[in-house]
């Protein structure tokens, strides 16, 4: 599940608001360590991150606008998806507007995998929302993978002056049908 | 020394590893501490064996002699056997106030054996005051022993179970499952359907030891989440959103498996002899009348801790298949499904 970035402004006194992204998978060893790559990059605004399996989330009272939600799906677990997609239908349609993106892992050990990249692709294509592929085991492809999600994040917070988020959702719309892979 | 003899001892003493070689010729108690010490352990394992031939031979040992060093070899190396569990059972009524008796338990034994096959090789061993390992090496009227396909047998005196090495040589097991009954003076054996490598999980299931919880294990700790593996440092900018969720998943996984680590199994197998059953009506197999021949297998290095890690790491739901987690309480791993 993603990881939505919210806005903290109206609790922090005057300081750079806080960007809440959320993260929704099954998988917590890879959210943990995705949410620390993600919180090591040093950018101007506060950010934080909120760790689900899935959604609707518990009623919470104080809960921050979320900014982005990332869903994280692991090739390797068919539990995964399918949590992913129960957890979809609880998403405000107003999210789908580039605010919401999956992220794959596991894809590289395709002996393991058993949730094909079709499948995750045809997701990604009827919600509209970027897919991107990323082994989160590794420690560089991580810490790169966190530094665009920091940036889609600022975007989608509106911190990026002269873009928001549906300026960037179609730009990384490809021309043809299939959604494109990179970023 | 015979030749067959001294080449049996030869080949033992080839599957003994080097680091392991003092420990099981100081363990067997047949050569001398002098003999012992004179032993050169960094040579090649060729040139050991002969040195401990020539010392066999100076002592005159026996194939008995050799049978017992390979009985003390297996004891080492007892997951290289697969173990299969038998339970003994008596006629009721009968005299339940017979004590064991080692020596007439094992001369006992020897006897049938003898009697029916004439040439076996049979070997005891009384381990740790409570088990005693047999190796039987079986030969027929007319020829010699195998020594190099024995079946090894632990027994617990105290108790009805036996745990038998597969055997090879599938016409022997009758003859030695009559033996251990009449020695043990019991009526009926059956098959459990419970086999491992792990002798000592076996045992640890058989004889309901595995679930000692430590003394200092403190269950509640582990609501907390610092033991749950959620680390909020960070300033708390990692928020959990399920922490509730987790506390349940944690807390329905310890029911089912307990808070004590679990005994090691190798496999679980399932099969199953059920109908056909299918969410979307049609397709070619829902209109079977007969039931579907399956079988599920499941392998892991160590099958119930991973069981038990399937629901806290987010593989699976909880709750766990009772199939899945009746596994140490119902002492089987080998199931048959069928329809009710």
């Amino acid at each position: 599940v993603g990881v939505p970035v919210r806005t903290w402004l109206s609790r922090v006194s005057r300081r750079r608001p806080a960007d809440p992204s959320e993260l929704v998978s099954t998988e917590d060893a890879l959210l943990q360590q995705l949410a620390e790559s993600v919180l090591k990059i040093d950018c101007a605004t506060e950010l934080r991150v909120h760790l689900a399996n899935s959604l609707p989330l518990p009623s919470n009272a104080n809960r921050p606008r979320i900014d982005l939600i990332v869903f994280v799906i692991n090739l390797h677990s068919k539990y995964s998806l399918q949590k992913v997609e129960e957890s979809l239908n609880h998403v405000d349609s107003s999210f789908f507007l580039g605010k919401v993106c999956f992220l794959v892992t596991g894809a590289g050990r395709e002996s393991h995998c058993s949730v094909h990249q079709n499948t995750v692709m045809k997701l990604a294509h009827t919600y509209r929302s970027p897919l991107l592929f990323c082994d989160l085991q590794v420690e560089s492809f991580r810490a790169a993978m966190a530094q665009r999600l920091v940036r889609v994040l600022q975007v989608c917070a509106g911190h990026v002056p002269g873009i928001s988020a549906l300026n960037l959702l179609s730009l990384l719309r490809s021309p043809e049908n299939p959604p494109s892979k990179e970023l | 020394m015979d030749e067959n003899v001294a080449e049996f001892l030869r080949r033992i003493i080839l599957k003994i590893p080097l680091c392991e070689m003092k420990t099981i010729l100081e363990a067997w108690d047949f050569l001398s501490e002098d003999q012992l010490q004179s032993i050169n352990l960094k040579q090649r394992k060729e040139f050991l064996a002969q040195e401990v031939i020539l010392l066999c031979e100076d002592k005159c040992a026996s194939l008995d002699d050799m049978a017992l060093l390979d009985l003390m070899y297996t004891q080492f190396h007892r997951h290289q056997k697969l173990w299969n569990v038998f339970q003994m059972s008596k006629e009721p009524g009968g005299n339940d106030v017979d004590l064991f008796d080692m020596e007439q338990f094992q001369s006992s034994f020897k006897r049938i054996l003898q009697r029916a096959l004439k040439n076996v090789t049979v070997s005891f061993r009384v381990y740790e005051k409570n088990s005693v390992w047999i190796r039987v090496a079986w030969g027929t009227q007319y020829s010699q022993p195998n020594q190099y396909k024995p079946t090894f047998v632990v027994y617990y005196p105290q108790t009805p179970y036996v745990f038998i090495s597969s055997c090879y040589l599938k016409s022997t097991v009758p003859l030695l499952h009559q033996a251990l009954k009449v020695a043990s003076k019991h009526h009926q054996m059956a098959q459990l359907d419970l086999r491992s490598r792990h002798l000592d999980s076996l045992t640890a299931i058989v004889f309901n030891e595995y679930d000692q919880t430590f003394e200092n294990y403190n269950s509640t700790a582990s609501w907390r989440e610092g033991s749950l593996g959620l680390k909020t440092d960070l300033d708390s900018k990692i928020i959990h959103e399920n922490t509730e969720e987790k506390v349940r998943i944690h807390r329905a996984t310890q029911e089912a498996f307990g808070a004590y680590p679990q005994p090691q199994l190798e496999f679980a197998q399932y099969k199953l002899e059920t109908k056909f059953k299918s969410d979307v009506g049609g397709g070619i197999l829902a209109d079977r009348k007969e039931p579907l021949r399956c079988l599920v297998k499941f392998s892991s290095p160590h099958l119930l801790e991973a069981l038990k890690s399937l629901a806290p790491a987010g593989i699976a739901d909880t709750p766990l298949s009772p199939l899945l987690t009746c596994i140490p309480s119902k002492k089987m791993n080998y199931f048959k499904i069928r329809d009710k």
